[in-house]
């Protein structure tokens, strides 16, 4: 019922995939047969060494500044299924780069208050007990933006700094146990190996509680740009603490106050203190189908879907409201609901072809309830930048077309 | 390992795990860094000086290592370009239009040691000695009023500056909605 803003948009894309396929050196492109549908008897393609989405397809991330001062893209999340985030659209955001690391010269140097440092090489990770779970990585500056009511005009935009994986590795605790902890440590500090060498600190209660160091990411290796060939996993904390290209890890008596923890990734508040170590991510929502820059092409069966996540548990209700927040639903949790992980949920809706604005909110299992921009605000003032998870509007209009809704 | 399948096995596992003088659930896995591969593996700098290297720099050392790898980017009094002002600001926080710098923000000048050994100059990360970057934040702190033209900065002095917003930082007490 939905179609893309690509779809309506681009009227050509289809056939100029078809050429460009049929440009293509040697064989006839898939895309190309395709303008024939009626008339598929040829051979299909033999099997490739590592697939790809169908030439149909055009799901992307979305960079804010696609050149080369580019730190980060999104995910759009409008394209997916399902609770997982395909590897190849997980949001990116990196402060120096994406580093290029040999696997077998890696290595992971677990030091400081310590009774034993050790060397771990990939292959001595490996072998240790692993551990593969559902948790999403969410930027803290996701939904920056939407501080302001008029937000951005589409899902990928507002929210797409956030994605789920199934993530594999080593519980952070088994390889602390290894090194042996001594009685004043307190905290760890986590060093990547990009050329900024980007480091964050992590409260030793919370480094032995869930964190991983992750060499697995949906059943294939740690993406480059998400730290390969191994990251920092801290599940339902904001993304810039999973150290990606974890090199280093030194068991400490406080926290170093990198700038990562102090100039940037605090929260600044009216009375000019500022919330440091903000770690987890909020109880959040927001509906992907119908959303801005989609366009329903005609009154009728819709369903409303969307993914909500916390970073303190699971997801135990989330709500949509069609009529701008006046009344609200229970939606369906469908599907896997993993604590600090994407959940998905739907709602059947019949548009009757009216003006609608469409609102989704997520309670988790702590009894927290995603609030409005207005509660934000009303508690942290206008300078704060990071954790905003308020509730989003969107607005369908009568011509089916659905943007930004000022809530 | 846990099953007990025979108490010799037990035994004998006890005297190993006594022997690593921990619990039993380490596999032994990963190898003892010599103290040169420690020594490289790197370190971190820490509020309380831990961590700072040996060395020492002066406000016009820094003067002269910040105009030729800094003031670029920053301006040439740090006032901000590309990159971030690094100065001012300060009495701006709970103003409309807060000015979040080194000088108005930063709780620690070790952060400001720390970083730059990571991540600048932008384009050639670790390229400064220690000397060059105790210079260069000593030449900020300077620009700040926050050590005195003569001043010499090492290991010693720097965890002692003062930053202006040093008790600018709360404890996370969210949730703080309804």
């Amino acid at each position: 019922m939905t179609t893309g803003k690509r779809g309506s948009q681009r009227p050509s894309r289809r056939a100029f995939i078809g050429l460009a396929g049929a440009a293509a050196a040697g064989s006839l492109h898939p895309a190309a047969r395709a303008q024939t549908a009626d008339a598929i008897r040829d051979l299909g393609e033999t099997p490739s060494d590592y697939g790809r989405p169908s030439p149909f397809e055009d799901s992307k991330r979305w960079s804010r500044a696609p050149d080369a001062t580019a730190s980060s893209s999104n995910t759009p999340l409008a394209d997916l299924e399902g609770i997982v985030t395909p590897s190849g659209l997980h949001f990116e955001r990196h402060h120096t780069g994406v580093p290029a690391i040999d696997p077998d010269t890696h290595r992971l140097t677990i030091h400081g208050l310590v009774e034993r440092p050790l060397v771990f090489t990939m292959d001595d990770l490996v072998r240790m007990p692993s551990a593969s779970r559902f948790h999403f990585i969410e930027c803290s500056g996701n939904s920056a933006r939407e501080w302001s009511p008029a937000g951005a005009p589409n899902v990928q935009m507002s929210h797409g700094l956030a994605s789920c994986s199934e993530w594999t590795g080593v519980l952070l605790a088994d390889l602390l146990d290894e090194v042996g902890l001594k009685a004043e440590a307190s905290w760890i500090v986590a060093e990547g190996a990009d050329a900024g060498l980007m480091s964050r600190s992590v409260p030793l209660e919370r480094a032995l509680d869930d964190v991983m160091i992750a060499y697995g990411q949906n059943g294939e290796a740690v993406r480059p740009e998400q730290g390969y060939p191994l990251r920092l996993l801290v599940p339902g904390c904001e993304g810039s603490i999973s150290v990606k290209w974890l090199r280093r890890i030194e068991v400490a008596h406080m926290p170093s106050m990198a700038r990562d923890e102090t100039s940037k990734y605090t929260d600044l508040l009216p009375d000019g203190k500022a919330r440091q170590f903000t770690l987890v991510m909020d109880a959040k929502s927001v509906i992907t189908r119908p959303s801005g820059e989609q366009k329903l092409d005609g009154p009728g069966f819709v369903e409303i879907r969307g993914l909500a996540w916390s970073g303190r548990g699971t997801i135990s209700r989330v709500e949509v409201s069609t009529d701008g927040g006046d009344s609200w639903v229970d939606a369906e949790i469908e599907g896997p609901r993993y604590a600090k992980a994407f959940t998905r949920f739907r709602s059947p809706w019949r548009w009757d072809g009216g003006r609608h604005v469409l609102m989704s909110r997520a309670t988790d299992d702590t009894g927290y309830v995603q609030p409005t921009l207005a509660a934000l605000l009303e508690t942290r003032g206008r300078s704060t930048i990071y954790h905003n998870n308020r509730i989003k509007a969107w607005e369908v209009h009568e011509s089916g077309e659905v943007t930004n809704a000022e809530a | 390992m846990r099953r007990r399948s025979s108490r010799l096995a037990f035994a004998l596992l006890f005297v190993v795990v006594a022997a690593r003088a921990d619990d039993s659930e380490q596999t032994g896995l990963g190898s003892k860094p010599t103290a040169e591969e420690l020594g490289a593996a790197g370190y971190t700098v820490f509020p309380d000086g831990k961590g700072l290297p040996e060395g020492r720099g002066t406000v016009s050392e820094g003067k002269a290592v910040y105009q030729q790898f800094c003031a670029a980017c920053h301006g040439r009094n740090a006032e901000g370009d590309e990159a971030a002002a690094l100065v001012g600001g300060r009495g701006s926080l709970t103003s409309e239009r807060p000015r979040k710098t080194v000088e108005s923000y930063w709780p620690y000048a070790t952060t400001l040691w720390d970083y730059v050994r990571r991540s600048m100059p932008y384009e050639s990360p670790g390229s400064l000695t220690n000397d060059e970057i105790y210079a260069v934040v000593a030449h900020l702190l300077n620009l700040m009023g926050l050590v005195g033209d003569e001043d010499v900065l090492d290991r010693e002095s720097l965890p002692k500056i003062e930053m202006p917003n040093r008790d600018g930082f709360v404890p996370d007490d969210r949730p703080d909605t309804d």
